[in-house]
C-alpha cells in the first residue's frame, strides 16, 4: 500500500511546512449491505493537501474518488480513520463554510437568474443585499459572465452554465475549492477553454483545490499533485508530483514533461488495473 | 449522480431491501388505519352521545358510563355509525337477499357499474378519436386541444341532472343518460393521455419507419400505438375511477330506483346512516375493484406485447 | 420538437391538399346554388327570390378570391375570413327575417362549404406559432361551435326543453342575474372558496409535517392513492346531515375532497428536488428551513399548481353536489335542481353557464398565477 509522506511538497520547496488544508490518516469508508457483502468505497487512505495547491483525484468509475472529495465535504461520513479540513473536522468545516464545492452538474436553480444563483449561499449566510450582489457580480466578472447577470440558467450554454456554478461556489470565498468532474459533461473545446480559465483562475486567486477527473490529460494539465486511485477496495495506488511551470497555457501539453507525467498517471493506472485481474 | 460505490451498494442490496421494505411499508400504513379506526369510534361515541343519552333516558332504566358507550355503538340511525356496523349492514345485504333483490348491494353496484363501464368504453373510443384527431391534423391540435381541456373546468357533474332530464325527454332513460355523464368524465383523461403516448414514439423509430418507407398507417398500427399503450393503461386507471361518481352523481336525479347513487339518495331521504356508509363502501370497493381488474388486463397485455 | 418531424409527411399533405380543398369549398357552394334557401309563409324561397341572401353569396365568394390573390398566406387567410362570417351570417339574416330554414337544403349546403373554408382558414392559422395559434385559433373554433348550435337550434326549430340556443341561454343570463348572482355568491364565493383554502391549506399544511415524518407519510400516501380512487362527493349527504344545509356543509364535503390530492401533490413536489441540489445546500450548511424555503417549495411549485387546478373543479363539483342534498333556497346546486323540477330550464342552463364560467375562470386564474410564477419551469418555456 502506498502511502505518500506528508512532507512531500513542502520538502521540494525546502521551506517549513505550511498547516496542511486537509489530511487523512488511514480513512475508510465502507457501506453496509444487506446481503452481508459490504463494499468499501474507501480503504487506508492517506493523503494530505497542502495550501495553494491543485491536487486531482484521478482513477476509473468505482475507485473512490467522488467519495474521498464527499467525505472532505462532509457530505458522507468516513466509517474509519481520521480527516481534518483547515484543521476542523469536516462537518465543522461544513458549518464555517470553508470551502466550495462545484458539482458534476451545474445545479443551478432554474427559477433564479444567474446572478440570484450566485447570492445563494450568501443569502444562506446572511450577508447584506447590497455585498451579496456586489460580489455576486465580482465572482460573475472573474468567469467571464458579465452582462449575464439578468439571464436565467436555461438560457445559457452548458460550459457557461458550469461557469456559474463555479462563480457561485467562489462567492463564498472560500480557500478550499472541491470538484467533482466539473467539466466531464462538456465538450471536448470547452473543456480546453475551461480547463485554460480554471488554471488562471486558480494562479491569480491561490486557492487550494481538489479536483475529480477521469482525464489523464486534464489531470497533468491542472495539478501540482496528482493522486492516483484504483477501485475494489477504493485506495491510493501513487501520488505523482507534476512541477510543471505554474503558468501554464494549453500548448504546454505537447512538451516532453507533459508527456512524461502523463505517462507516470497512465503506468499507475495500469498498475491499479493488474491488480484486480 | 451519486458516488460511485454509491450505485453499486443499491445495485447489491435491491432483493434484499425489498422483502424488508414490504414489511416497512405496511407498517405505516398499518398504524395510519388504525388511528383512523380509533378516531373513527371516538367520533361516533362523541357525535352519537346525546341521541344515545336520550335512548336511555327514554327506557327509563338507570345506566352507567358503559353502558352509555355501548349504545352509542348501537343506534340504529346513528349519526356515525361504527365500521362494525357498516359492515354488518354490508355483510347482511350481500348475503341475506338474492342478487336481484333491490336490497342486495351488489344489484346496485352492477347497475353502477354497467353503467360506469359503458361509459368508459364510449369515453375510450371518443377520447382515442379525438386523440388521433390531434396527433395527425394541426389544425385540430390547434384549435380542440384547448376545448377540451376547457371541457373539464366545467363542472360536469353539476350538469348531470340536467342531461339526465335531457336524454329522458328525449327517449333516452336508464343507462344511456348516465353513460353519457361518465363519458364526458371520461374521455379527457384519454385524451390527453392518448396525445401524450401517440406523440411519445422515438423520433428515431419514426425516422426508421420512413427508412423503411412505410406509410403513416403502419406507422401508426407498429409504432405509434403500441408505444402508447402504457399511457392510455394510465389514463384508463383515472378514468374509470372519476366513471364510477359519474355513474353515482347521475343516479341521484333519478329519485332512488337502482344504482349506488340511488340508495345514497334514498337513505339520505329516510337519515338511513348506516345504509349510505354502506352504500359508499360499497362504492369504493367497486372502484378499486376495476382498477384491480386494468391493472392485471395491463400487466397481461403490456407483459405479452413486450412494449416497455 | 419531436412533433415536427413525426407530422411532416401530415402538413405536406395538407399543404397539396389546398386547391383540393377549394374545389371541396366550391362543390357544395355550386350545390346549394340549385337548392331553395327556406320557406317563407309557406313557399319555398329560392335564393333569388327578392332576399338578401345574394349579397351575402356575393361578398363570401369575393372574399375568397381576394384571399386566394393575397400576398401572403395569412393575409389571404384574414380575408378569408371576413368571407366566411358573412356566409355564417346569412342563416341568422334569414332567420330574422321569419324564413324558416328547415326546408332550405340550399342555406345548409352553404354552410358546410363556410365550415370546410373555415377548415381551411384554421390550418393557415394554426401554422402560425404564438398568439394567433394559442389564442386565436381556439377561439374562433369555439366561436364558430357556437354559431352552428345557435342556428341548428333555430333553424330547425329545436324546443327549448331539449336545447335553448345560446343567445336564449344570454337572455336568461341578463334576465336572471340578481338571482343567479346571489347564488354565485352563495356558492362560490362562500361556500367553495371556504371549503377551498381550508382543504388545500390543510393538505399543504400536513404535507410539510408529512415530509418532516415520514412515517406519517408513508403511511397517508396510499390512503391518498386509495382516496383518488373512491367516489369521495357520495359523502355529500352524510356532511349535510352532520353540518347542516349552510355552507359549512359544503366546505366540509370540499375540504374532504381537496385534502388528498393537495396533500399527494405537495409531497410529491417537495421530494422532487435533486439529490445534487440536496447536496449543494448541505455544503452551505443550510438547516431544514432553508433548504425547504430556498430549494424545496419553490423546487415544487408546479406540482403544487397541479394540485390547486385539480381542485379548483373538485371544489365546484363537491359544493354543487352538496347542495342536492339541501341547502338554504339559494345556490347553483340548488337552483339547477329545483329549476329542472320545474322545466325551467333557461334558468337551469343560465346556472350552467355561470358554473361553467366559474369552473374556467378558477382554473384559467390559477394557470395565469402558475405562468407568472414558474416562468422557469422547463413545460412553460416552449412558444
Amino acid at each position: 500500500m502506498h502511502s505518500p509522506s506528508p512532507s512531500r511538497t513542502s520538502g521540494a520547496t525546502g521551506q517549513p511546512a505550511p498547516a496542511p488544508i486537509v489530511q487523512a490518516r488511514s480513512l475508510s469508508l465502507v457501506y453496509p449491505t444487506a446481503d452481508n457483502r459490504p463494499v468499501t468505497a474507501l480503504s487506508e487512505v492517506d493523503l494530505t493537501i497542502a495550501r495553494g495547491d491543485f491536487v486531482s483525484l484521478i482513477g476509473p468509475s468505482g475507485c473512490g474518488k467522488t467519495t474521498l472529495l464527499r467525505v472532505i465535504a462532509d457530505l458522507e461520513q468516513p466509517t474509519g480513520g481520521s480527516i481534518t479540513v483547515e484543521g476542523l473536522t469536516p462537518e465543522q468545516a461544513r458549518l464555517k463554510r470553508l470551502y466550495g464545492y462545484v458539482f458534476q452538474a451545474p445545479a443551478l436553480y432554474p427559477w433564479r437568474t444567474v446572478e440570484r444563483n450566485v447570492m445563494l449561499p450568501l443569502e444562506i449566510m446572511g450577508i447584506p443585499r447590497a455585498e451579496r450582489q456586489a460580489r455576486a457580480r465580482e465572482e460573475l466578472q472573474r468567469v467571464g459572465l458579465s452582462g449575464f447577470e439578468r439571464k436565467f440558467p436555461w438560457q445559457l450554454s452548458g460550459g457557461m452554465q458550469q461557469r456559474a456554478s463555479i462563480a457561485r461556489a467562489l462567492a463564498l470565498k472560500p480557500d478550499l475549492l472541491l470538484m467533482d468532474e466539473p467539466f466531464g459533461a462538456l465538450d471536448e473545446i470547452t473543456r480546453d477553454h475551461l480547463n485554460l480559465h480554471l488554471t488562471q483562475l486558480w494562479r491569480s486567486t491561490g486557492k487550494t483545490c481538489v479536483f475529480v477527473t477521469h482525464s489523464i490529460a486534464e489531470a497533468v494539465f491542472l495539478s501540482t499533485r496528482i493522486v492516483v486511485m484504483s477501485p475494489r477496495p477504493g485506495r491510493i495506488l501513487d501520488v505523482i508530483d507534476c512541477d510543471l511551470p505554474r503558468e501554464r497555457t494549453l500548448d504546454i501539453r505537447e512538451s516532453p514533461e507533459f508527456a512524461a507525467i502523463a505517462h507516470r498517471v497512465r503506468d499507475g493506472l495500469k498498475e491499479g488495473h493488474s491488480y484486480d485481474d | 449522480m451519486t458516488t460511485e460505490a454509491g450505485t453499486t451498494e443499491a445495485g447489491t442490496t435491491k432483493p434484499g431491501r425489498w422483502a424488508s421494505g414490504r414489511l416497512a411499508d405496511a407498517v405505516p400504513v398499518l398504524v395510519t388505519t388504525l388511528v383512523v379506526l380509533v378516531l373513527w369510534y371516538a367520533g361516533a361515541a362523541w357525535l352519537n352521545l346525546p341521541q344515545a343519552e336520550e335512548a336511555l333516558a327514554r327506557s327509563g332504566k338507570p345506566f352507567g358510563g358503559l353502558d352509555l358507550l355501548l349504545q352509542t355503538y348501537s343506534m340504529k340511525r346513528p349519526i356515525l355509525p361504527t365500521p362494525d356496523q357498516v359492515v354488518v349492514e354490508l355483510w347482511g345485504s350481500l348475503t341475506g337477499y338474492p342478487l336481484t333483490s333491490p336490497r342486495n348491494l351488489l344489484f346496485h353496484a352492477a347497475v353502477t357499474a354497467q353503467a360506469a363501464l359503458t361509459g368508459l368504453a364510449m369515453g375510450v373510443a371518443l377520447g382515442t378519436l379525438l386523440a388521433v384527431g390531434i396527433v395527425y391534423t394541426r389544425t385540430l391540435d390547434a384549435s380542440l386541444l384547448p376545448w377540451v381541456i376547457a371541457s373539464q373546468t366545467v363542472p360536469i357533474l353539476a350538469i348531470a341532472p340536467m342531461i339526465v332530464v335531457i336524454l329522458g325527454n328525449l327517449g333516452f332513460t336508464g343507462l344511456l343518460p348516465k353513460a353519457v355523464i361518465c363519458m364526458y368524465l371520461c374521455f379527457f383523461p384519454i385524451t390527453v393521455g392518448m396525445v401524450k403516448g401517440l406523440r411519445s414514439a422515438d423520433p428515431l423509430w419514426l425516422d426508421l419507419m420512413r427508412t423503411y418507407s412505410a406509410g403513416g398507417l403502419r406507422a401508426f398500427w407498429s409504432l405509434r400505438l403500441p408505444a402508447s399503450l402504457p399511457f392510455l393503461f394510465a389514463s384508463l386507471k383515472v378514468s374509470v375511477a372519476i366513471s364510477v361518481t359519474g355513474a353515482i352523481v347521475g343516479e341521484l336525479p333519478t329519485g332512488g330506483q337502482a344504482g349506488l347513487g340511488a340508495r345514497l339518495l334514498s337513505g339520505s331521504y329516510y337519515g338511513q346512516t348506516v345504509q349510505i356508509w354502506a352504500a359508499l363502501v360499497m362504492a369504493a370497493l367497486l372502484s378499486v375493484l376495476l382498477i384491480a381488474v386494468l391493472r392485471v388486463v395491463e400487466r397481461l397485455v403490456l407483459g405479452r406485447g413486450g412494449v416497455q | 420538437m419531436s412533433r415536427e418531424t413525426t407530422t411532416n409527411t401530415h402538413t405536406t399533405s395538407l399543404r397539396t391538399a389546398v386547391d383540393w380543398g377549394l374545389v371541396a369549398v366550391a362543390l357544395p357552394t355550386l350545390a346549394a346554388l340549385t337548392q331553395p334557401i327556406g320557406a317563407r309563409g309557406g313557399e319555398t324561397l329560392g335564393w333569388f327570390g327578392g332576399s338578401l341572401a345574394p349579397l351575402f353569396l356575393i361578398g363570401a365568394v369575393l372574399t375568397v378570391l381576394a384571399g386566394r390573390t393575397a400576398p401572403t398566406r395569412i393575409k389571404g387567410a384574414w380575408t378569408e375570413l371576413s368571407g366566411i362570417v358573412l356566409a355564417w351570417l346569412l342563416p341568422l339574416h334569414l332567420l330574422d327575417e321569419g324564413v324558416d330554414l328547415s326546408a332550405g337544403a340550399g342555406v345548409w349546403l352553404f354552410l358546410v362549404a363556410a365550415i370546410l373554408q373555415l377548415w381551411r382558414v384554421l390550418g393557415a392559422l394554426s401554422a402560425r406559432p404564438g398568439w394567433t395559434r394559442s389564442v386565436l385559433v381556439p377561439g374562433l373554433f369555439g366561436l364558430g361551435l357556437l354559431i352552428a348550435w345557435e342556428i341548428l337550434v333555430r333553424g330547425f326549430q329545436v324546443p327549448a326543453i331539449l336545447l335553448p340556443a345560446p343567445s336564449r341561454i344570454a337572455g336568461a343570463l341578463v334576465q336572471h342575474a340578481p338571482v343567479l348572482w346571489d347564488d354565485f355568491r352563495q356558492t362560490v364565493l362562500i361556500s367553495v372558496l371556504r371549503g377551498y383554502l381550508m382543504g388545500c391549506g390543510a393538505g399543504f399544511a400536513v404535507a410539510i409535517l408529512a415530509d418532516r415524518v415520514p412515517f406519517l407519510a408513508r403511511g397517508l400516501l396510499p390512503l391518498g392513492n386509495l382516496a383518488s380512487a373512491i367516489p369521495v362527493v357520495g359523502i355529500a349527504p352524510i356532511m349535510v346531515m352532520w353540518f347542516g344545509f349552510d355552507w359549512q356543509s359544503k366546505a366540509a364535503v370540499i375540504v374532504v375532497m381537496t385534502f388528498f390530492p393537495m396533500l399527494v401533490n405537495t409531497l410529491a413536489g417537495l421530494s422532487s428536488a435533486e439529490r445534487i441540489q440536496l447536496d449543494l445546500m448541505r455544503s452551505y450548511a443550510a438547516g431544514y428551513g432553508r433548504t425547504l424555503v430556498k430549494l424545496r417549495l419553490p423546487n415544487a411549485l408546479p406540482f403544487l399548481f397541479n394540485g390547486l387546478k385539480i381542485n379548483s373543479t373538485l371544489a365546484l363539483i363537491g359544493a354543487i353536489v352538496a347542495e342536492f342534498f339541501g341547502t338554504p333556497v339559494v345556490g347553483m346546486g340548488f337552483r339547477i335542481s329545483t329549476e329542472v323540477a320545474r322545466m325551467n330550464l333557461d334558468v337551469v342552463w343560465a346556472s350552467i353557464t355561470v358554473a361553467a364560467l366559474t369552473g374556467s375562470g378558477l382554473y384559467g386564474g390559477l394557470a395565469l398565477l402558475e405562468r407568472a410564477t414558474t416562468a422557469w419551469h422547463p413545460s412553460m418555456r416552449r412558444r
